[in-house]
């Protein structure tokens, strides 16, 4: 369990972190979700007692992470890959860090087999590749075997098989009922590996909420319509809840109607349509619009059509389509 | 906001591994006997300075029977071998901040304090480590190049004793000055977090600094600074005879103790207060 109450960062005049306050509850995995530079890694520094809070608080299982007589018992952490001597050995570096708690060698062992590192442990940690380190930091955040994980984009420099790997171990972890505390700055991974979301843009909270809402949420999708009848079409598909924009002569973008009304208004009325193609705002796109502007947020009634029409080709938004490689 | 899903039950563990002194200090031991440049800066530091002794002691050797009367009164059968303390200073000095900015440099210093929180045993473990590790080879290299100069001396018959007044003292005081100088990198290093700078730092103070001090001998004002300043003061304890008249062996050997203390204790109250 991690809770952060009003938590504030400024360095300097700026504001990293800004009055930020969620619950992060054991047994699931809560994705930490926001573009680069968001205040993630900041959030998560302060977490681990790292950075010192400009003002608010975190706590972790109840107390303040330095409080904690076993932190790497409590908080298993993965800040940054190679966040390791590059001098030393994988094997030496998590014999290092379990003698601080009086971790056993047989557990350092267990880790490195857990992540697939055996072939690499006794090499230089200075040669190993992106996603080596990442799977040395995943072990020594495993190493204390603890209750809550803290990990800062774990999947950066992963190859697809080793995403899967992490996604489907930190789907284990919280399934033991471990609290696991993801950051990514790609939604399409969260929304296959979390259940919760924490959004957060420009240091503040923009979101606190279930995937299955905030997909539901971004779902609300507009109708692209080319007809060379747009002004009557237009003026037929007027309604209350219906928002009819236009960008490109002879084309409309319809939204709060479905495709088949349109084509039936549009049939009745014996306009001819030259394309009608339904698109669902992608779980990408929604979230670009949440954090691009995190005070457009609060006031969500207008989307603009230049907008939609960026991801316009992905129209079947199945998160998995989406690749995970920047 | 939807109804979250109700959680299994936490996991429950025998959390015994509280985090300790003594296991922060196995820790650091850990990490240095683990790096191989902590290694090489001590076995290059070892060899310059039994080099420099068997350098001075075989070219005394080979030019003393030569010299004028009055050169040959000059020489000082103890401290000539000793100037491999200039060289070996570099060893343990750059050894001495690199055991803390290496981490920095690394980003390892985030996985050092998160797995202790509260900072300051990792920072008292790394003195500690370093204390022990440099101050007995730096010792055993000083009686090594003391004997092996003598005996090459013993030829020419200007061997000295270790029992003769003053060279136990002189001999194991290179051991304890090249320590401190050592502890004033670690400290430096924890204050300026990178290599290039601590470094700077640690050199400018103990060899700019006297240089420095020259200029003011130039004024009145030089026998009030010189002898204060932190090498001139800690060197005075392996010295046979006082090149000072102020400062004594073992009060300067202390004043240097306090200027490490002194650098220690502002690390330390940095580590504890800044972003790490």
């Amino acid at each position: 369990m991690i809770e952060a109450r009003s938590l504030t960062k400024r360095y300097g005049d700026k504001t990293a972190v800004s009055d930020l306050s969620f619950t992060v509850r054991p047994g699931i995995v809560t994705g930490f979700l926001g573009p680069n530079g968001a205040g993630k890694s900041t959030t998560m520094r302060m977490i681990l007692g790292l950075d010192r809070p400009s003002s608010g608080a975190v706590t972790v299982n109840g107390k303040a992470y330095a409080e904690h007589a076993a932190p790497l018992h409590e908080v298993g952490a993965l800040l940054e890959a190679k966040a390791i001597h590059t001098g030393r050995s994988a094997y030496n570096h998590l014999l290092a860090l379990a003698a601080t708690t009086g971790i056993e060698r047989s557990r350092v062992d267990e880790v490195i087999d857990l992540v697939g590192l055996r072939d690499v442990a006794k090499k230089r940690a200075g040669g190993f590749s992106l996603g080596m380190g990442q799977r040395l930091g995943i072990a020594s955040a495993l190493l204390g075997d603890p209750d809550t994980l803290i990990l800062d984009e774990p999947v950066n420099g992963l190859d697809p098989e080793g995403i899967l790997w992490i996604r489907n171990l930190l789907k284990a972890l919280a399934a033991e009922g471990r609290t696991v505390f993801v950051s990514s700055h790609l939604m399409s991974e969260m929304a296959l590996t979390a259940e919760h979301l924490i959004v957060i843009g420009q240091g503040k909270l923009i979101a606190d909420t279930s995937v299955a809402e905030f997909i539901s949420r971004a779902s609300t999708g507009s109708v692209k319509v080319r007809t060379p009848d747009a002004a009557k079409l237009r003026e037929l598909l007027a309604g209350p809840d219906v928002t009819v924009s236009s960008s490109v002569e002879g084309t409309l973008q319809v939204e709060g109607l479905t495709s088949d009304r349109i084509g039936t208004v549009a049939a009745e009325n014996r306009i001819t349509l030259f394309e009608l193609a339904p698109h669902e705002a992608s779980l990408e796109e929604a979230f670009m619009e949440l954090t691009g502007d995190a005070v457009e947020y609060r006031a969500p009634a207008q989307k603009t059509s230049a907008g939609a029409d960026a991801g316009a080709s992905a129209a079947a938004d199945s998160a998995a389509d989406v690749e995970v490689n920047a | 906001m939807t109804a979250v899903a109700q959680a299994p039950t936490p996991v429950r563990r025998a959390h015994t591994g509280k985090v300790t002194q003594g296991r922060v200090i196995k820790s650091e031991w850990i990490k240095f006997r683990t790096l191989r440049s902590s290694r090489w800066s001590l076995i290059a530091g070892v060899g310059a300075m039994i080099a420099i002794a068997l350098l001075f002691s075989l070219a005394m050797k080979s030019h003393y029977p030569h010299m004028s009367q009055a050169r040959q009164k000059e020489v000082d059968p103890v401290a000539d071998p000793m100037r491999g303390v200039f060289l070996g200073q570099l060893a343990v000095g750059v050894l001495g901040v690199m055991m803390i900015t290496g981490e920095y440099t690394t980003g390892m210093i985030r996985a050092s304090l998160s797995a202790a929180p509260k900072r300051l045993p990792v920072l008292w473990a790394k003195a500690l480590v370093f204390t022990v590790v440099a101050w007995t080879i730096m010792t055993a290299t000083a009686f090594v190049c003391f004997f092996l100069a003598q005996s090459i001396f013993s030829s020419i018959h200007i061997d000295k004793s270790i029992s003769d007044p003053g060279v136990l003292r002189a001999v194991f005081g290179e051991g304890l000055y090249l320590t401190v100088v050592g502890l004033l990198g670690v400290a430096l290093g924890a204050i300026i977090r990178s290599t290039a700078g601590a470094i700077a730092a640690l050199f400018g103070i103990l060899l700019v600094l006297p240089v420095l001090g020259e200029v003011l001998n130039l004024t009145s004002w030089g026998d009030h600074v010189n002898p204060y300043l932190p090498s001139n003061a800690g060197q005075q304890v392996m010295a046979l005879t006082t090149t000072s008249p102020d400062m004594k062996p073992w009060p300067g050997f202390f004043l240097f103790v306090g200027y490490a203390v002194v650098a220690m204790a502002a690390a330390a109250i940095l580590l504890k207060r800044r972003d790490a």
